[in-house]
């Protein structure tokens, strides 16, 4: 039986304080994959057109995204994702697109034997003067749940950290044409971005 | 190239180190030619900034020639440009508002996290100021990598003295800054605490926005002297009680506009201040704020409270009764310098502001760690240090 899930507020489920508010999630917004539910929500002052259709390019995300290491793009809506795990390890899985809406939203979901199963979405919504909001909802089962969780912390690999790194430099990239850094050489840059 | 490194609490060395390079489009490289020693990087000489690390270049005042441009950036080389110490990106909503200490991209995502945490928000980035504003390198070097070159550093024409136009990079658009938060009327009279660089070009704008007073407040007869040249009438604080004398000053009302441009080090045998003195020397974590407490006392009911100086995190004792109870304004901030550069650099170039009257001491860059020593020591006669690269050859 589903649990009882009533709020009283207008706050979105991944700032909820209820522990069920993944499941939840996953009954309503994205395909339920684990326990875990990250949110994070950016504005950018470009129009959504643009962001989506970056964005829908999955072989565009690798140059913002840290931790990602390759996405292979397999047909028009599944993609094979490598990325960096804590202790130098790379995890992998097929993502499909579940749903999507052009220039508004993109729903994703991991294939079956996927290292980290995990899904999300990612929404545009025009902010009129101020841009676009660009929202991101994750839901994923850690490695080695709780523990893996700590570790990956430690490492800075935690995907709570990682998309809201990911998400600034998304901006800083839309936004100036470049990604900030306080690198003095490029042999210093180069060991940054590894 | 020779670069002026922080190695820890008073110690400041001048290491060499590889040069930079362009690394993002719209960076350009400077080669300097005048960098000044600010009353902030004093906060990093005592070690009150967190996030510092050995080897960290300083400085966040500097101008020089522009030696190399990526494909993006507007400058050409040749050119001398004076540098905004906040690094912002100019196409953010915040710099669209001309908010450029509050740019969204100005700070590597990374270095984000820390400020995000401790404010609430990131803020822009600062060249050599911590990794908390970005971990820049900053330019009390022979060069500097400097980002968004295209938005921040402004072109000086030819035959313009450096020492006339290098204040333009932080202390003259942020006195200029702390004036118009004040939002001086006719007929005003406007306090200010600290007679450093801030606090005097801060008495300087204010006569030029219109104050009818000012009342300037500090201890080291050199620095009272100098504020007394613009117009300012001084008190200093070992001599005179202040809160007293404004009173008195004023006819019983008190200043229209209190300014604190002093920060997180101020001077003197308060009690208030010796506590907070030793809070910050055993890690109990306050900023030392006699300054601002005494500001907020003598200000006026319904007042404006301009607050320039820098502080890091929390405060104690805050009168923030009093606050409430005149119906008090705060304004304050990191200065939006490239906001500002443009008007002040005709206002010198119309000789309506000099900033020259400022510089007791040029120096080479290579004894760089002697005049840290010194500004730190004799701030009297030290009021403020130039470093020019090559100047004893
Ligand atoms: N907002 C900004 O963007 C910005 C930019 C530059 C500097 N600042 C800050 O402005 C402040 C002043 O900078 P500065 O370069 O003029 O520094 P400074 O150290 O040269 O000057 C501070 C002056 O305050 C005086 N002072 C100390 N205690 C006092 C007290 N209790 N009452 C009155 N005066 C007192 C000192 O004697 C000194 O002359 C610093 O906190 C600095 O970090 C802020
Ligand atoms: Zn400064
Ligand atoms: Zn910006």
């Amino acid at each position: 039986m589903a649990n009882e899930f009533a709020t009283t507020d207008d706050a979105p489920l991944t700032a909820s304080k209820d522990k069920h508010a993944a499941e939840q999630a996953g009954q309503t917004l994205i395909e339920p994959k684990g326990d875990s539910l990250v949110g994070r929500a950016v504005t950018i002052n470009r129009p959504a057109a643009e962001l989506f259709a970056y964005w829908r390019d999955f072989s565009n995300l690798a140059s913002f995204m840290e931790n990602v290491v390759s996405i292979d793009t397999l047909d028009a809506k599944r993609s094979h994702w490598v990325v960096k795990a804590p202790a130098g390890k790379t995890v992998e899985w097929n993502a499909v697109v579940t749903d999507e809406a052009e220039n508004s939203f993109i729903a994703w979901a991991s294939e079956e034997g996927a290292d980290v199963p995990n899904s999300g979405r990612i929404d545009f919504r025009e902010a009129g003067a101020r841009g676009t909001v660009v929202t991101a909802t994750i839901n994923y089962d850690p490695p080695m749940g709780v523990v893996g969780k700590v570790i990956a912390k430690l490492f800075q690999r935690e995907p709570a950290i990682q998309a809201r790194r990911d998400l600034r430099r998304f901006k800083q990239l839309m936004e100036t044409g470049e990604i900030a850094t306080a690198a003095f050489t490029q042999e210093q840059l180069d060991e940054e971005r590894n | 190239m020779r670069a002026l490194a922080w190695h820890g609490k008073h110690d400041v060395r001048m290491d060499t180190v590889p040069d930079p390079e362009i690394l993002n489009p719209r960076d350009a490289i400077i080669k300097i030619t005048s960098t000044a020693i600010c009353g902030s990087d004093l906060h990093l000489y005592d070690n009150y900034i967190p996030t510092m690390q050995a080897g960290d270049i300083l400085g966040h005042e500097f101008m020089g020639e522009v030696v190399e441009t990526g494909p993006k950036s507007t400058l050409k080389k040749g050119q001398r440009v004076v540098v905004p110490f906040t690094i912002a990106c100019g196409s953010c909503y915040h710099c669209g508002k001309h908010q450029y200490s509050a740019c969204d991209n100005g700070l590597p995502a990374d270095n984000q996290d820390i400020a995000q945490t401790i404010y609430g928000q990131p803020m822009s980035g600062l060249f050599g100021y911590s990794h908390m504003t970005g971990g820049y390198a900053g330019g009390q070097a022979e060069y500097v990598r400097v980002p968004f070159s295209d938005v921040g550093p402004i072109v000086i024409p030819d035959g313009v003295d450096d020492d006339k136009v290098l204040f333009l990079s932080d202390i003259l658009p942020t006195g200029w800054q702390a004036a118009e938060y004040a939002e001086i009327e006719p007929g005003d009279t406007v306090a200010v605490w600290g007679c450093g660089p801030v606090g005097l070009f801060a008495v300087q704008s204010a006569f030029l926005m219109g104050a009818e007073r000012v009342i300037a407040i500090d201890h080291f007869p050199k620095r009272l002297e100098l504020a007394r040249k613009f117009g300012a009438e001084t008190i200093n604080f070992e001599e005179s009680a202040v809160y007293e004398a404004l009173m008195e000053m004023t006819g019983g009302i008190g200043p229209d506009a209190v300014i604190d441009a002093v920060g997180l080090e101020a001077h003197g045998l308060f009690v208030d201040n010796i506590v907070d003195q030793i809070k910050a020397s055993t890690f109990l974590g306050t900023d030392r704020t006699h300054s601002i407490r005494q500001a907020i006392i003598a200000c006026r009911k319904g007042g404006r409270v301009s607050m320039p100086a820098v502080y890091g995190g929390f405060v104690d004792k805050f009168p923030l009764g009093a606050f409430m109870e005149k119906g008090l304004t705060l304004k304050t901030g990191q200065t939006h310098v490239q906001h500002y550069m443009p008007a002040l650099l005709n206002a010198i170039m119309e000789e309506k502001i000099d900033t020259t009257f400022l510089i007791s001491h040029r120096m080479d860059l290579e004894d760089a760690p002697k005049a840290y020593d010194m500004f730190k020591n004799d701030q009297n006669n030290v009021t403020k240090v130039v470093l020019k690269p090559g100047l004893g050859r």
